[in-house]
């Protein structure tokens, strides 16, 4: 009952702080715990705006903050561990009305949650392909790096970030698939050509890479996005039926 | 795709890869992992809230703060009108403000 009811007014300024709580001359603790609870919110408000940095560009940082607060009190965290803290922020952004006319918001909080979570993911020792004939690695299937992750999204995704954190012209409309790479140690998001989202993502699912291919469609670029996972050491093994 | 098709896009990304290894082996070898909970370049420890607010009673942007609407990047950001009649995406008009949590 007092974890609890601590909790509760960590979270809500409008409640009283929780009785029996005495600084060391046995006054009421009024002003310490005020001073926790901003500690509180100011903190996660902290690693959201680390988090996601182009999402405070784009709504602007006051907005950010009081989205921050907002979002925190109904979503604290549930782990320790504050690097953790912020994956259901993309799903609060889809539901959170004052934003519902920036419909791209969601997909650009999910690009930068994918780059912190490949940030943190394990490492992973790049698997030699080069042993195996072209032909026959059709037929097996490829497992991508703990860090790889996909985005397909139907905005410009990527685009939209890299204006809003370096400037530069309006993005083109159109649909942007990324996958995030952590080829040394910081995740890069790189645009996948047409039809390599769904070869991706066919991939990913354990099709074969020769099935992959024939997912991702006619005009897709397979040996691009082949290259493209080779070039980062994205593959991190190879299973190959005999 | 054809079975010929797909064995050439597949030769064609093993060789270029050959040739991108080569010139960049050494790489990963020669750096060493931070573990920590901030990205990179991003890892500066100040004095936090705990430190400076206290007199803050109460955290300083609360509810009533939805007199805010975005005002960052994205009412720059000019994306033609969406196929649904989406109206252009930098609206500055004010925003429905019902925001009971």
């Amino acid at each position: 009952m007092m974890q609890a009811g601590f909790v509760a007014a960590l979270l809500d300024p409008d409640l009283p702080v929780p009785a029996g709580l005495v600084a060391p001359d046995g006054a009421p603790a009024g002003r310490r715990f005020d001073v926790y609870r901003n500690t509180v919110a100011g903190g996660l408000t902290r690693v959201l705006e680390a988090g996601f940095p182009a999402l405070r560009r784009l709504v602007g940082a006051d907005f950010f903050a009081a989205m921050a607060g907002v979002f925190l009190r109904a979503h604290p965290p549930r782990s320790r561990i504050l690097m953790l803290y912020g994956a259901d922020f993309p799903g609060f952004l889809q539901h959170f009305p004052p934003v519902a006319h920036l419909p791209y918001l969601p997909d650009v909080a999910r690009l930068e949650q994918a780059l912190r979570d490949s940030y943190h993911a394990a490492d992973h020792r790049p698997a030699d392909l080069g042993a195996i004939p072209p032909e026959a690695l059709l037929g097996c299937r490829l497992r991508l790096a703990p860090s790889a992750r996909l985005l397909r999204s139907a905005w410009p995704v990527r685009s939209i970030r890299a204006a809003a954190l370096q400037g530069g012209p309006s993005p083109a409309w159109r649909a942007e698939d990324v996958l995030v790479l952590r080829a040394g140690f910081d995740p890069e998001p790189h645009l996948l050509p047409p039809g390599g989202g769904a070869m991706l993502a066919a991939l990913i699912g354990g099709a074969t890479l020769g099935a992959a291919m024939d997912a991702g469609g006619e005009g897709c670029d397979a040996a691009a996005v082949l290259g493209l996972l080779l070039a980062q050491g994205a593959v991190a093994g190879v299973e190959c039926a005999e | 795709m054809t079975m010929q098709a797909k064995t050439l896009a597949v030769a064609s990304a093993l060789a270029c890869a050959m040739t991108v290894q080569l010139s960049g082996a050494a790489k990963a070898d020669e750096m060493e992992k931070c573990y920590g909970v901030a990205l990179a370049g991003q890892n500066d420890c100040k004095a936090g809230e705990g430190t400076t607010c206290a007199g803050t009673s109460k955290v300083d942007y609360q509810g009533n703060a939805w007199k805010l609407v975005p005002a960052g990047t994205c009412t720059t950001m000019e994306l033609p009108a969406g196929m649904d009649g989406m109206a252009r995406m930098g609206s500055m008009e004010p925003l429905d403000r019902d925001m009971a949590m």
